[in-house]
This record gives structure tokens, sequence and C-alpha cells, in this order.
């Protein structure tokens, strides 16, 4: 099997010291990044998990609202069920571009003056 | 005219004619991924490799296997099935496991990606004291997937049963163990690497599979999704009540109550399954693990969109008292649509039933398998490596206990789901959640951005979590007093709700807050300060 393979090549990565992380940690740049990260992620996820706790509840206890027909058979449960699938959609798409855009820059940067210079 | 039993012997016969058909491709299936496990086995020479899949795939490749190792036999089955039988109630449950990703990607994939190596122990023991709670995340990865696979085994000993006219308790204990066996050899020679293509062929011919009865049922109402909403209520006789919600939930309080603690349980818990969390260590990078959850959005999504058509399709062009005959919990619901499309006597319905019945059994396999990986990667890197032998085991010995370890997974659910394949286990996915949300994720989230997070608010939240949910559960009616409970016969449930998460999770939480407050120990500040920094950056990622 093949555990019978040559031993692996144990790859040997300069990693920064934890002073050098504590610096970093206390950074502006990093404390930047951070705050970046956290104010938008944060109060999206509590958004998404209100607007879902609101479909659960609105469909345990406002039957008579969910029923109502809006075109043919088509009532608004079906299409609130539907928007909770654009909304997910839609908020991937938004953090992944944000990630993109504000937080990728930041952590290569980070990344690569801590690796490189150790 | 009695539907139930003319109808019961109906499905049965049909079944046993296609039965060389659908093992034909089942065979097929099973050749083709022992093929690739061979492949990947030579191709796996170090731990990265056979924990990791040498975190070299691609961010796409990932997101099917993701998509793979998520789209259960229970959401294929179980949710069209439950909306062919409950109607709109089948389609809410499906929207929890969507909704449930954005958890994953905003606050835990690439955090994890970045700071961890090949299990969720490695980020959750980052800063605390090694042995306690790497002990403590193996055991909850443990519990977890073996909940997970108990429902997986019982699922294939009943879908054999019913596709396959297996009825006999030899050919059932058979099916369990031929499961078990396949799993242990994808597992133990394949590794991630060959675990991950058997999700990916899995991903690949389940969704083509979906897609095809999902266009044939839009084909049959000139896609006009309110015809199909209308046939399928009509056709239910249950009228405008099957398009709206209350089936199956909205019978009184307590079922109610049952099922926002199901959605709370649905929505907290995927971020928290060992078998998801290993895979964002196969792709090189945290922007690949983001990536790959998008696609899984994606993918998942579409799908779940899709059990729409197939449910109301199957509500709309199948009589109630058939798909109650076939399973009482609407299980084969899927397959059965599949026949109907086709044409019940004819050979183009006999392949797609073969089709879709293979494609059920390909999904269950590849499950168990990331089930079964997830554990013995536990076990082998977490428990073995690190705390037995405290962090001096070799690379090779590592792996070596990582192959015993999954022969160990293997028989003791093949013994389990023997034991097990009687009994109704439908339930048992969604307790996995509730587990997984309970015991893992408050203390993935604490570990990751809670600066004065302890070893021990760490222990109180897994075990905490753990014994609460496995505990409400046991004493619940998903155990006993229930007709469809584990054991009818006895009667010792006294928590009422068949789901323990609106209970068991504020707990979880609640205890990592207690357990680091009332502790003794000062949190390790420069450990947080490394974590932090490598989990946001991706400084020093493996």
């Amino acid at each position: 099997m093949a555990a019978e393979a040559p031993p692996p090549s144990t790859e040997q990565r300069k990693l920064p010291t934890p002073e050098e992380f504590t610096e970093v940690q206390e950074s502006a740049e990093f404390g930047e990044l951070r705050r970046s990260y956290r104010s938008f992620a944060f109060p999206l996820t509590v958004a998404f998990i209100i607007w879902y706790l609101l479909y659960v509840l609105l469909s345990n206890y406002a039957g008579d609202f969910m029923g109502a027909k809006l075109f043919g058979n088509i009532n608004v449960a079906f299409v609130f069920g539907v928007l909770q699938f654009v909304t997910t959609f839609l908020i991937a798409w938004w953090y992944s571009r944000h990630a993109a855009a504000k937080l990728d820059p930041k952590a290569e940067a980070i990344k690569t003056r801590m690796e490189g210079g150790a | 005219m009695s539907p139930s039993i003319t109808h019961v012997t109906l499905a049965a016969s049909e079944a046993s004619e296609h039965r060389a058909l659908i093992i034909t491709l089942f065979v097929l299936f099973v050749l083709a991924t022992l093929g690739i496990t061979i492949w990947a086995g030579r191709q796996t020479k170090d731990a990265a490799d056979f924990y990791a899949g040498g975190r070299q795939f691609s961010a796409f490749q990932n997101g099917l296997a993701v998509s793979g190792d998520y789209m259960s036999a229970a959401s294929f089955l179980g949710i069209a099935g439950a909306i062919a039988l409950f109607g709109y109630d089948g389609f809410l449950y499906s929207i929890g496991f969507l909704v449930a990703w954005l958890v994953a990607l905003l606050l835990v994939a690439e955090p994890l990606r970045n700071s961890g190596r090949y299990t969720m122990g490695d980020v959750l023991a980052y800063r605390m004291r090694q042995r306690p709670v790497r002990t403590a995340a193996g055991t909850s990865t443990i519990v977890v997937s073996i909940f997970y696979l108990l429902a997986q085994m019982a699922g294939a000993g009943i879908l054999v049963s019913l596709l396959l006219g297996i009825t006999s308790d030899a050919g059932k204990i058979l099916i369990v163990a031929l499961v078990g066996v396949l799993m242990i050899v994808y597992v133990s020679i394949g590794g991630m690497k060959g675990t991950t293509w058997v999700q990916m062929v899995k991903a690949v011919l389940l969704i083509g599979g979906t897609i095809l009865i999902t266009f044939l049922v839009l084909l049959k109402f000139n896609f006009n999704i309110s015809d199909l909403l209308g046939s399928a209520a009509e056709n239910s006789g249950k009228g405008d009540a099957f398009l709206e919600p209350g089936l199956q939930y909205g019978a009184d309080g307590t079922t109610k109550l049952d099922f926002i603690s199901l959605g709370i349980a649905l929505v907290l818990g995927t971020a928290g399954l060992p078998h998801i969390l290993i895979r964002f260590y196969t792709v090189p990078n945290a922007k690949a693990a983001r990536k790959s959850v998008n696609w899984a959005i994606g993918i998942i999504g579409g799908f779940y969109l899709m059990t729409i058509a197939l449910g109301f399709g199957a509500a709309a062009l199948i009589s109630q008292d058939e798909i109650i005959a076939s399973n009482p919990s609407g299980n084969t619901a899927a397959p059965l649509l599949a026949l109907h499309l086709g044409g019940v006597d004819s050979a183009w319905g006999a392949i797609l039933l073969a089709t879709i019945s293979a494609v059920a059994f390909a999904t269950i396999l590849a499950v168990v398998a990331g089930l079964t990986l997830a554990s013995s990667s536990s076990f082998a890197h977490d428990i073995y490596a690190n705390v037995i032998r405290k962090g001096k085991a070799t690379e090779k010995e590592e792996m070596r206990a990582a192959r015993w370890a999954t022969v160990l997974i293997g028989v003791v659910s093949i013994a389990l789901g023997t034991l097990a394949r009687d009994l109704n286990v439908a339930g048992l996915v969604a307790l996995a959640f509730a587990v997984a949300a309970s015991a893992n994720l408050p203390t993935i989230l604490y570990s990751l951005f809670w600066k004065r997070f302890t070893t021990q608010g760490a222990l109180w939240s897994i075990y905490g979590g753990l014994v609460v949910a496995v505990g409400l559960v046991l004493f619940s009616p998903v155990v006993s007093g229930d007709p469809k409970a584990m054991f009818p016969d006895v009667d010792f449930a006294w928590f009422p709700l068949k789901n323990p998460g609106i209970i068991s999770i504020p707990f979880g939480f609640a205890m990592g807050w207690l357990g680091t407050v009332l502790s003794k120990e000062e949190p390790d500040a420069k450990k947080y300060a490394e974590l932090e920094v490598r989990s946001l950056t991706g400084t020093g990622a493996h």
C-alpha cells in the first residue's frame, strides 16, 4: 500500500515568531483588516439568520398570509421560499465581492511581508 | 379496488423485473469508483495526501465534492418524498439546509482553511491545552459522524429492499455489510484523494439524474409551475393546504415548536459537520475555499430548487396511496416518479427507474465514505497522534493509524447498521445537525473570534452541547413512546420535541461562555495573536 512510499519531504517553512504575530495583531493595518471583515460578516450573519427565522415563524404562525394566492397557484409562501434561495445566492455573491475587493489585498500584503521578512 | 395492496405488489414486481438493470448500473458505478480509488491510492504518499488530498483540488472540483458530501440520500430521497406527501412543508425543510451554507461561507471556511491542517480539532485546540481539547473534538466528530452514518446505512438497507425486492433479513444484512466494506476500501486505500473523486462522480450523476427528471416533469406541464402546483394539490386530495405550510409541522403548538427547533439546527449545524469541514483543507488556500463554498451554494441551491419539481411532480402524477404503500415516509417517491415518467410498463420507464435507483445507491455510498474519512482522520490525527502519542508519532504511523481506524469505524458501522436495519432512523440526519450545532459550532466560533476563550470553555461547550443534545434525543419521541419511534413498544420520552436544537444549541453556547468566565487559567494571548493573524491572512498556512 501507499504507506510504503518514501518518507515525505518535510517542508520547512519559516514561520514568524510569536512576537511578530503579536506585533502584527496590534498593528493598525491588521486592525483595519479585522474591522473590514467583522463589520461586514457579523451583521450580515445576524441579518440572514433573522430573515430565515422570520420565514420559519411566518410559516408556523401566519398561515392565512402565507396561503394568500398571488397569481395562479403561486402563493405568498412559495414566493417567500424562493426568495430565501435568491437572498442566499445574493449574499454569497455580495460577500465574495467584498472579500475580493477589500479583504484579499490587505491579507495578502500582511502574509507576504510576514513570510518574506522572517 | 384496494389500492394499497395492489400497488405494493405492483411496485415489488416491477422492481424485481428491473433488478438486473439496476444491479448492472450499480456494479458499473462501483467498478468505476474502485478504479479511481486504486489510482488515487497510488498517488497517496504522505499525510497531507491522505487527509487533505494533497490540497491540490481546484475550487470547482472541491465545490462539486462538497455538494456530493452534502446531498445525502436524506436530501435526495427524503426531501422529494416529504414534498410528495406533505407538499410545502417538505420544501420548507430544504431551505434550512441551503441557508446554512452562509454560516460556513462567512464565518468558518476561510479561517479554518488558514489555521488548521487536517481536522476540526486542529483549529479548536490551536490555543488550548492540546490533549483534553483534541479528545473532546475527536469524540464529538465521531459521535456526529456515527449518527449520520447510521442513517445512511439503514437508508441503504431500506432502499435496496424496496427497489430490488429483497425483503429477507439476510439480504438486508448483506447489503449493509456490502456498503460498509466498500466504504472501508474507498477510504483506507484512496484516502481524501479517492474520496473526493468519488464525491465528484456522484455529484455529477446526481445532478444529471435530477436535471433529467426535472425536465421531464416540467415538460409534462409545459413548463408552467402554477399548473404543476395545481395538479399536485388536486391529486394529493388535500387541495390548497398542500401548497401552504402546516401539513407536516402545523398540527399543534408542539409540532410548531419542533419545527423551529429543527430550523435552527439545520441552519447552524452545517458549519459544524466534520465531514464538511475537512473538505476545506483539500484546496490550496482560503480564497479557493471561499470559491468552493460558492460553487457548493450554487449546486446545492439548484438541486433543492429541482427537488420542488421532483416532489410536486410525484404528488401530481402518482396517487398518494401508491407513494405511501411503497414507503410510509415517501422515500421512494423519486424513483417511483422516474418509473411513471417513462411509462410504467415501458422499457424507457425501466431504464429511468434503474438509473435513479443506481444514483441513489451511489449517493449513499459516497456520503458514508466522506463520513468515515472524517471520523478516521479525527481519530488518527487528534486522538492517536496528538493525545495518545503526544505529537511524537511519525507521519507513517499516523497514516497507518488512520487506515486501521477506517477499518474499525467501518466494522462498528456495519454492526450498528445491521442492528438498526429495521429501526426508524429517518430523523437521525437532522439530529446529527443538532449535535454538530450544539457541540462543534460554538467552540469553532469562540476559538476563532473570542480572545478570552479558554480550554475550560471549549471543554464545557463541546461536552455540554454533546451530552444535552444526545440526552434530549434519548428521551424524545424519536427513541420511544411514539408509533414511529425506534423502540415504539416502550415509553421513556419526557422531552416532547423530536429535535433538541432549540435547547441544546443555546446551551452549548452558554456553556462555552460560562466555562470561560469561570476558569482560573488566563487565555494565551500570544497564541490567540498567532491564530487570529493566521486565520485572517493565511500566514504560514499549510
